[in-house]
């Protein structure tokens, strides 16, 4: 086990225990040992880490990523995902489904677990299919699964169309306590739109997604669970008509979450313009109106979670025409910038994105972290506000490349990331590498 | 003022004047066409290639004979022949066919933006014959140019455009062109192909006379038969009871009114022959026109692409233009 290690002189930010304020936090056996004013003592024989000027946060947890691993290593494996992970102050991540083969079985969900162990970096959440081979026809051996360690299912990048499915997964997935992550599309609806349906669309002559596909099956999936119970996550909500259903079920005290990820709160549909592929997404940027309604629903809890949905791909995927090009983009690392900033924009407390970063992703997928206090998992991230850096994809841990934000001023970046009482990831000391590889 | 663009990729954002100083330029050109040997050296020694990813007969046909006019060399490749139909990407097409030093590329492509995409990666000028559901400058010049000469301007004419709006990228060129010089325009169709954000282009109905009512000017757009099906419309019969442009829809029109068509037309559906072939239809003065054009595009960038080459003592000098959606 790792040796006592005494993170001083930064400020930490804690909610799940009421704390915000300067503290030292003290680490060992792999635990948090003790949480304390700044005194100036250090244990004997502890490492010290001097952190002042920065936040000392529950690890950051991502329950949204593609680390593509197994069938895609060419864009993601576990192990460049875990280190773009750690490298962006996330000490775990749940990892969707779509893999290939997908991970529909036990075998699967263990070769996940094992070469996340091999890697042994950031804690990595294998996330089962709701659906064999997510063909959303019939459910997956979700127990299995279980057994092996998933900690919850989705068909994450396809909508489960079949509405008779999708009941009966909220059902069953209840058996287990595992939530079902949704990515809502009615597919009829979004046709073979490739980004938002608007003004933007219209101009450069692409196929629109309107918002009506994404809060249709919303709609669908709140009526269902009302009636099943379970556990429903809606993945990556991108409009304002979505935020405002998942309000309202709130409200009647409909058992639902949902989460947002750092570009649908930073871009708009915008981003487009000019054919940029790498602002291709499912679901699409959407307006300003949108982006505000989804700020404003992390600001008031409608948003549980803030999630990357870190989508790796290659060049060659991005770098063709637009109709063709695949979705998504890398998130892992950018993640921790973009929340600061738009927390700033919108008056959003530390508390709040610590929250939806830590807290609520240990919450709903039920694993340990989410808190610093004593005797709790030594899953800490040391994020240095005022640190500036510019995006530059070829330095990024990530295999992939496909950034809207290449170039991009950043502020704000996670410095120490540690698991389990060891530091696995340290900015200065990658940077001091990577001078010295130059 | 002078088009001062490196490539033609729409005409969104082409000011007023570089629109009149095209048709002007075009306007020049036509004289060539009426002369007895149909040729210029203008463009000697130049190379134009026409890539095409979609069937087209007279938008191909009419670049190769406006370049074969001013003497360029004309190598049309279609999909069905060349290396897409082994997969190969369009990206490697065309860095392959830069390679070979072309002085303009023409390209044709199903999907919108696909000129953009290749005008940010290769450094020889790319003309736009239509991506996608996004542009098809020349056709829209040739529009305007057949207006302006039967009307004597654009500014203050009211234009309908008829048709399935919402897929055509004659319907977005001809908007941007006819509104940046003047034109009210008016957009007419079912409401499946009429989305809200229209508006901001001009009026919209779904009503074919009011549409037409005092227009002095109604651009047809040809309906795809393949959106029958898709529940845009139910059939192409009743599409036509609504929108096809007859004598009567057309009797509200003013007196003089013009009628063009980007054609293939589809008679009897969009258009009653009776129309088509009656002496509002200026759909021959278009086809005559879109030579000219061509000739106008080919000349004021297969042109310029070679003078620049010469003052560029390093390629690299040029860094790669960024990606841009309008006109590079």
């Amino acid at each position: 086990m790792s040796g006592a290690i005494l993170i001083r002189g930064g400020t930490v930010v804690d909610p799940a225990n009421g704390v915000h304020g300067p503290r030292d936090v003290l680490v060992k056996g792999g635990k948090v040992a003790a949480v304390v004013e700044p005194n100036g003592d250090s244990e004997a024989g502890a490492e010290v880490v001097d952190v002042t000027g920065c936040l000392v946060l529950p690890g950051l947890i991502d329950m949204h990523a593609h680390l593509r691993e197994p069938g895609y290593e060419y864009k993601e494996t576990i192990a460049s995902g875990a280190r773009a992970a750690v490298a962006g102050g996330f000490s775990a991540v749940a990892c969707m489904a779509n893999t290939n083969p997908v991970n529909d079985s036990a075998a699967v969900t263990e070769f996940i677990r094992e070469r996340a162990m091999e890697v042994d970096l950031a804690r990595v959440y294998p996330i089962g299919a709701v659906s064999k081979g997510l063909q959303g026809e019939e459910l997956a051996e979700i127990g299995e699964m279980h057994r092996a360690g998933i900690v919850a299912v989705s068909d994450d990048g396809m909508p489960i169309m079949n509405g008779g499915l999708m009941r009966r997964a909220l059902e069953y997935a209840a058996m287990f306590r595992l939530p079902v992550i949704v990515h809502e599309e009615e597919r009829s609806i979004a046709a073979d739109g490739v980004m938002n349906e608007g003004t933007v669309s219209l101009r450069l002559g692409l196929k629109g997604i309107p918002a009506a596909a994404e809060e249709a099956m919303i709609a669908r999936d709140i009526a269902l669970l009302e009636r099943t119970g379970g556990r429903l996550h809606i993945a990556h909500l991108s409009t304002a008509g979505a935020v405002e259903l998942v309000r309202h079920a709130k409200r009647r005290g409909v058992p639902v979450t949902a989460e947002a990820t750092p570009h649908h709160f930073t871009l708009t549909e915008e981003a487009v313009d000019g054919y940029n592929t790498n602002a291709k997404m499912n679901p699409p940027l959407r307006t300003r109106r949108d982006v505000d309604a989804v700020r404003q629903g992390l600001a008031d809890g409608t948003i549980d979670v803030i999630a990357t949905d870190h989508a790796p791909h290659h060049r060659d995927e991005k770098e063709c025409e637009f109709d063709l090009a695949l979705n998504g983009i890398i998130g892992l690392e950018t993640a921790v910038p973009l929340a600061l900033r738009m927390a700033e924009e919108s008056n959003i407390s530390l508390d709040t994105l610590v929250t939806a970063m830590s807290v609520n992703p240990a919450r709903i997928l039920g694993v340990p972290g989410g808190s610093l206090a004593v005797g709790s998992v030594a899953d800490v991230t040391v994020v240095d506000p005022q640190r500036r850096w510019k995006v530059e994809a070829a330095q990024l841990q990530s295999k992939s490349r496909n950034t809207p934000f290449e170039g991009v001023e950043m502020h704000g970046q996670a410095i120490v990331t540690m698991v389990g009482g060891r530091i696995v990831w340290r900015a200065d000391a990658a940077a001091k590498k990577m001078v010295a590889t130059v | 003022m002078p088009f001062a663009h490196r490539h033609l990729l729409g005409l969104e954002g082409v000011s007023r004047d570089e629109l009149t100083f095209l048709l002007d330029t075009a306007a020049s050109f036509k004289e060539i066409s009426e002369r007895e040997i149909k040729k210029v050296p203008t463009l000697r020694g130049k190379t134009v290639v026409s890539l095409f990813y979609e069937a087209s007969t007279r938008t191909r046909a009419s670049f190769e004979i406006a370049a074969k006019r001013m003497s360029a060399d004309f190598i049309s490749l279609s999909a069905a022949t060349s290396s897409a139909a082994k997969g190969e990407s369009l990206l490697d097409t065309a860095r392959n066919l830069a390679a070979m030093r072309p002085d303009a590329i023409i390209l044709r492509h199903p999907s919108a933006g696909a000129p953009h995409f290749l005008a940010a990666r290769v450094e020889c000028p790319i003309i736009n014959a239509g991506d996608g559901a996004h542009e098809h400058p020349t056709q829209a010049l040739l529009d305007a140019l057949t207006i302006r000469e039967r009307k004597g301007r654009i500014e203050g004419l009211t234009v309908a455009i008829v048709g399935d709006i919402l897929h055509s990228r004659v319907a977005r060129s001809n908007v941007f062109a006819l509104k940046t010089l003047g034109a009210a325009l008016r957009l007419v169709g079912p409401p499946t192909l009429l989305p809200p954000e229209l508006h901001a282009w001009g009026d919209t109905t779904s009503d074919l006379h009011e549409g037409v009512r005092g227009a002095d000017v109604v651009v047809m757009l040809r309906i795809q038969l393949e959106r029958q099906g898709k529940n845009f419309f139910p059939t192409v019969d009743e599409y036509s009871r609504y929108f096809c442009l007859t004598e009567r829809a057309l009797a509200g029109a003013k007196s003089d009114v013009i009628i063009l068509h980007p054609g293939p037309m589809n008679r009897g559906v969009e258009i009653a022959s009776d129309v088509a072939d009656g002496p509002y239809s200026v759909i021959m003065d278009q086809v005559t026109n879109g030579i000219a054009v061509r000739m106008a595009v080919l000349y004021l960038l297969a042109n310029r692409a070679k003078a620049e080459d010469d003052v560029e003592s390093q390629p690299e000098a040029a860094a790669v233009p960024q990606l841009r959606r309008r006109v590079g």
